[in-house]
């Protein structure tokens, strides 16, 4: 049964696959949809293997064998017979002055009183002055699972007099310690103290200013062509290298605004700081960064707040502010939160700009203060990558476990917050 | 009188942005005023000569330029065909359990800090490209590695952001299309990709901009010296990774080499807003006809 | 193996080619029910539409008329949660064959929407496309225009086909729809009330259409204006919903007995307009 057979107004030739070729063409069709189908379903799975990859990566350079020398076995160094570790800080000094030189001896001092270190940077530094472990070589997890045995023959004929160990390089001491030279005595300590330095004074700043610009946008900017502008102007920000935030916050805030960031108007003179390349001056310009963001999270957390909420309030005679303040402000509140949240990961992870404001390449000592100088965490992994020793790749991938444990952690705080929002909501209606 | 200190503050923190907006070119534009005007440079040789070597006063920013350009290219090879896949696959084939599975797997991607990616490329692309290619032929430091990582950093963006522009097509034009005997792949690909295509290219352009603005997987894994050429298995310094290095070290005030990066940051800057722009536009342009 | 090339030979024959028992049947349903999720839209309905005539189906609205004239194609297979039960025979095949191709069958089943639904693409582009990817050789130019002018299109798009189908009107946009319809020739054109978006005017001349339409198609209408029906229809399904809100069909008969002398109560009550 086909249309060119009946008597008609069709004066064109139906020349479109009828009966068996109609088959024969809807299957080839079906055939090259399948071949598509395969290749984006590949596409969706080249995205997950390359997450794997990134993640076996990490994990694979955090932990593996190490092959390590020790100037000094920690086992010659008892007193009495009590073992290194329970020794008193007197003691340690004392072995420290056994075993390295007065010159040494006398710089250290000068730097900080042994009168006024703890007994944990004491220790620190027999370690690192007296023991001097040095890792001489270090395998991924990987090989050192698989090749096990080569690996030892490896140090025996080669290294005889190191040890064969197995080192997760994330471990209890890396946390707590500060940056040391050392690979093997590194920690990231005084990165992750700078990263929440950094970071509290980035909400303290941002998140104030932005909520204020979104209820300025939302509640009370008339559409008129300056506040169109400012609109514009913060959704094009957005999109602004971060690096160019760097740039700005290096000309602004570390140079013209030196006495400031520096302390120096304040009072503070902390010789460690020669300029405004402090804690201070990295959380502005990174409040400057996320500040887009926030604004455009808040504005829609706001913009999501029903109208008649604000109408009731009114109706009951309150003034504009007491309105946003009472009712608008306490049913956005979540929403702000969760995209401050996501502002806050975002500016956890941002290297560029924290390198270009001056983080410090070698902290060692805890950041005290907005004045300090400071590293970061993600400002660390970048430093530990760029070297070329094999046992800094070691330590940034445990940096980044650290760094992407701290990011899980946020993110899973605002799905919580974003989960007890919507049921709260439902309990309401 | 209260209320008035309150709104006031409210203008002020409407305003940081305008502030944050004219700092920026205030800043970039006068520190680059000072490099063209030192007369060690002018902005033809800026603009067209291939050697960046402040040390003997020979500022071309092509090799900069180009640096980027590969590794811009690179990443949108990978990142435009796989991330518009990826949207296709969600938002047409997958069923809502795999889509409420893979979305936060890509979400995940997305929120990785980029020095983790810088960390991959240099410590897995890099070997995996040496053990293909050769180690004579592919250097430590090189475009390929840092375009390709990038290309998995903003593959979710454009993923998600083509998703939401094929989302937003009725459902009324997959029906017109199937009720013509088209296949799924037919209605996907010459119906809804066609019909969604300014959001697509809104994505495209945002994914280019976040490329040619990426520092620290270029930093990393692209390597540090200026070099013009057009071999990805070459080491080139982009110029947000030259950016980074000559501001990493200790860098004297009103040196040439200070305000050099104030000049490339305002190219920079001008390349990315002129993209973001342009994607805002076709962003618009895709509203007006579906909202 | 000889049994496996058996079926892989029948399910490339999905729909036999056969001449049809019933020569002046195109489409019968038997036992129709369809859910959605563990809702019944339409309930046990069984139906035998008419060749080249225009079969209206009326009703009060979400009595389920889309539901079943959705079911004619295949559409309902697009919306996830829904099921088919019973049989749909089209040409004296099970269209809910397993083995037949939902494809196949829209391909020659064709639909006409509520809302106008245009492809963003040119005016030519829209009638041209489904004639393509249907394996269409020959002149396209021809195709476009025997569609258009068919669709009563022609005379008022023929000087800026390139045009955007979006830059049309609403009747037009809809004739347009029609023309792309017809543009892939197939033997059933459904209609889910094509004008109820448009004006009067627009109205009366996709009315005109259909009976111009119905000496080559076999045509399916839902409306719920039974003026329209009265108008244009040779034949009239009156469906109800139940107590459990499943629409099921009440009366079905030739147009002139449905309006005029109907046999159930409740069609009266409707068509004379006391309740609906």
């Amino acid at each position: 049964m086909s249309v060119s057979e009946r008597p008609s107004a069709l004066p064109v030739a139906c020349t479109l696959p009828k009966d068996h070729l109609l088959k024969r063409h809807i299957a080839m069709r079906h055939r090259v949809g399948r071949i598509w189908y395969f290749l984006f379903l590949l596409s969706t799975i080249v995205g997950i293997i390359a997450l794997t990859a990134l993640l076996y990566n990490i994990v694979n350079q955090s932990f593996g064998l190490v092959a390590v020398q020790n100037t000094v076995e920690p086992e010659t160094l008892t007193i009495n017979g009590v073992p290194l570790e329970e020794l008193t800080r007197e003691q340690l000094v004392s072995i420290l002055e056994q075993y390295v030189s007065k010159g040494v001896m006398r710089r250290l001092e000068s730097e900080i009183p042994f009168a006024m270190r703890s007994r944990d940077n004491i220790y620190q530094l027999v370690q690192e002055r007296v023991i001097r472990p040095e890792i001489l070589m270090s395998w991924q997890l990987v090989d050192s699972v698989f090749h096990r045995e080569e690996i030892a023959a490896f140090i025996v004929e080669n290294y005889p007099s190191a040890r064969l160990q197995f080192r997760a390089w994330l471990n209890p001491d890396f946390i707590r310690r500060p940056q040391s030279s050392v690979p093997a005595l590194a920690g990231v300590r005084t990165a992750i103290l700078g990263s929440l330095w950094v970071i509290s004074i980035t909400i303290l700043v941002a998140f104030p200013l932005g909520l204020g610009a979104a209820i300025y946008l939302e509640e009370y900017a008339s559409d008129n062509v300056v506040n169109r502008i400012i609109q514009t102007n913060i959704n094009n920000l957005a999109g602004v290298p971060s690096i160019i935030y760097g740039i700005l916050g290096l000309a602004v805030f570390v140079r013209a605004l030196e006495p400031l960031t520096s302390g120096v108007i304040f009072g503070v003179n902390d010789p460690t700081t020669a300029n405004g390349r402090t804690v201070l001056s990295a959380s502005l310009t990174l409040a400057l960064l996320v500040l887009p963001l926030l604004i455009i999270n808040a504005q829609e957390a706001i913009r999501a707040v029903p109208r008649s909420l604000r109408e009731g309030s009114y109706a009951l005679g309150a003034t504009k502010w007491e309105t946003i303040w009472h009712h608008v402000l306490p049913s956005a509140m979540p929403g702000v939160l969760t995209g401050t949240i996501l502002a806050i990961s975002r500016a956890i992870g941002e290297t560029a700009p924290l390198v270009v404001v001056g983080a410090s390449t070698f902290v060692s000592l805890d950041p005290n203060g907005p004045f300090s100088k400071f590293t970061t965490l993600p400002v660390q992994i970048y430093q530990w990558t760029s070297r070329p020793q094999d046992q800094f790749r070691n330590l940034a991938g445990a940096a980044i476990l650290v760094l992407l444990f701290l990011l899980l952690s946020l993110n899973a705080g605002a799905v919580l917050l974003r989960n007890r929002y919507s049921r709260r909501i439902q309990g309401i209606s | 009188m209260g209320e008035s200190v309150i709104q006031g503050f409210l203008l002020f923190s409407g305003a940081i942005s305008i502030l944050t907006t004219l700092g920026i070119v205030f800043v970039l534009g006068r520190e680059s005023w000072l490099f063209f005007g030192s007369g060690q440079v002018d902005l033809r040789e800026f603009l067209t000569t291939t050697v960046w070597q402040p040390a003997i006063d020979r500022f071309g920013i092509l090799p900069l330029v180009n640096a980027t350009f590969m590794t811009t290219t690179i990443a949108m090879l990978v990142a435009i065909p796989l991330g518009l896949s990826v949207a296709i696959y969600l938002s047409e084939y997958a069923s809502a359990r795999a889509r409420s599975l893979l979305k936060p797997i890509l979400e995940v991607l997305a929120g990785i800090p980029t020095v983790v990616y810088g960390y991959f490329a240099l410590t897995f692309m890099t070997p995996l490209l040496r053990s293909i290619f050769g180690r004579d032929v592919v250097q430590i430091y090189n475009t390929a590695s840092a375009g390709i990582v990038m290309g998995i950093l903003i593959l979710p963006l454009i993923s998600s952001m083509s998703e939401d522009a094929l989302s937003a097509v009725p459902r009324s034009l997959r029906e017109a299309s199937y009720a013509l005997g088209a296949t799924k792949l037919e209605t996907a690909v010459q119906v809804v990709v066609p019909a969604a295509l300014s959001g697509i290219t809104a994505a495209f352009i945002v994914g280019i901009s976040r490329a040619i603005g990426e520092t620290m997987i270029v930093a990393i894994a692209a390597g540090a010296g200026p070099a013009f050429t057009f071999n990805p298995f070459k080491a080139a310094e982009t110029m947000t990774g030259h950016i980074v290095r000559i501001s990493g070290g200790d860098l004297s005030y009103d040196s040439i080499d200070y305000n050099s990066i104030f000049a490339i940051g305002l190219l920079l800057f001008f390349i990315t807003l002129t993209l973001n722009v342009i994607s805002r536009w076709f962003v618009q342009r895709f509203r007006e006809v579906y909202e | 193996m000889t049994i496996f090339t058996d079926t892989m030979a029948n399910s490339s024959l999905s729909l036999p080619i056969m001449e049809p028992r019933d020569a002046d049947c195109v489409i019968e349903a038997r036992g129709v029910n369809v859910y959605y999720g563990d809702f019944r839209a339409v309930k046990d309905i069984t139906i035998k539409i008419q060749r080249r005539k225009i079969t209206a189906i009326i009703g009060p609205s979400g009595c389920g008329k889309s539901t079943l004239l959705r079911t004619f194609n295949r559409m309902n297979d697009l919306i996830p949660g829904s099921c088919v039960e019973g049989e749909v025979f089209f040409e004296g095949c099970n269209i809910y064959d397993r083995d037949v191709d939902p494809v196949e069958v829209r391909r020659r089943i064709g639909m006409v929407f509520q809302k106008p639904n245009p492809f963003p693409k040119s005016i030519y582009e829209n009638v041209a496309w489904g004639a393509r990817i249907n394996g269409f050789r020959g002149d396209m130019d021809a195709l476009v225009e025997q569609s258009l002018r068919q669709a009563a299109l022609w005379d008022e798009v023929k000087d800026h086909l390139r045009a955007s189908a979006l830059t049309l009107s609403g009747g037009q946009q809809q004739r347009l729809c029609i023309a792309r319809a017809i543009a892939i020739q197939p033997e059933v054109i459904l209609m889910d009330e094509p004008a109820s978006a448009l004006d009067p005017i627009a109205t009366l001349k996709i009315e005109d259409l259909m009976r111009e339409l119905v000496r080559d198609y076999t045509i399916i209408i839902v409306t719920h204006n039974m003026q329209e029906a009265a108008r244009v229809s040779d034949y009239t399904a009156f469906l109800m919903m139940d107590k459990d809100r499943a629409g099921m069909l009440v009366e079905y008969g030739p147009t002139d007995q449905v309006f005029t002398t109907p046999r159930d109560k409740r069609t009266e009550d409707y068509i004379t307009g006391r309740f609906g």
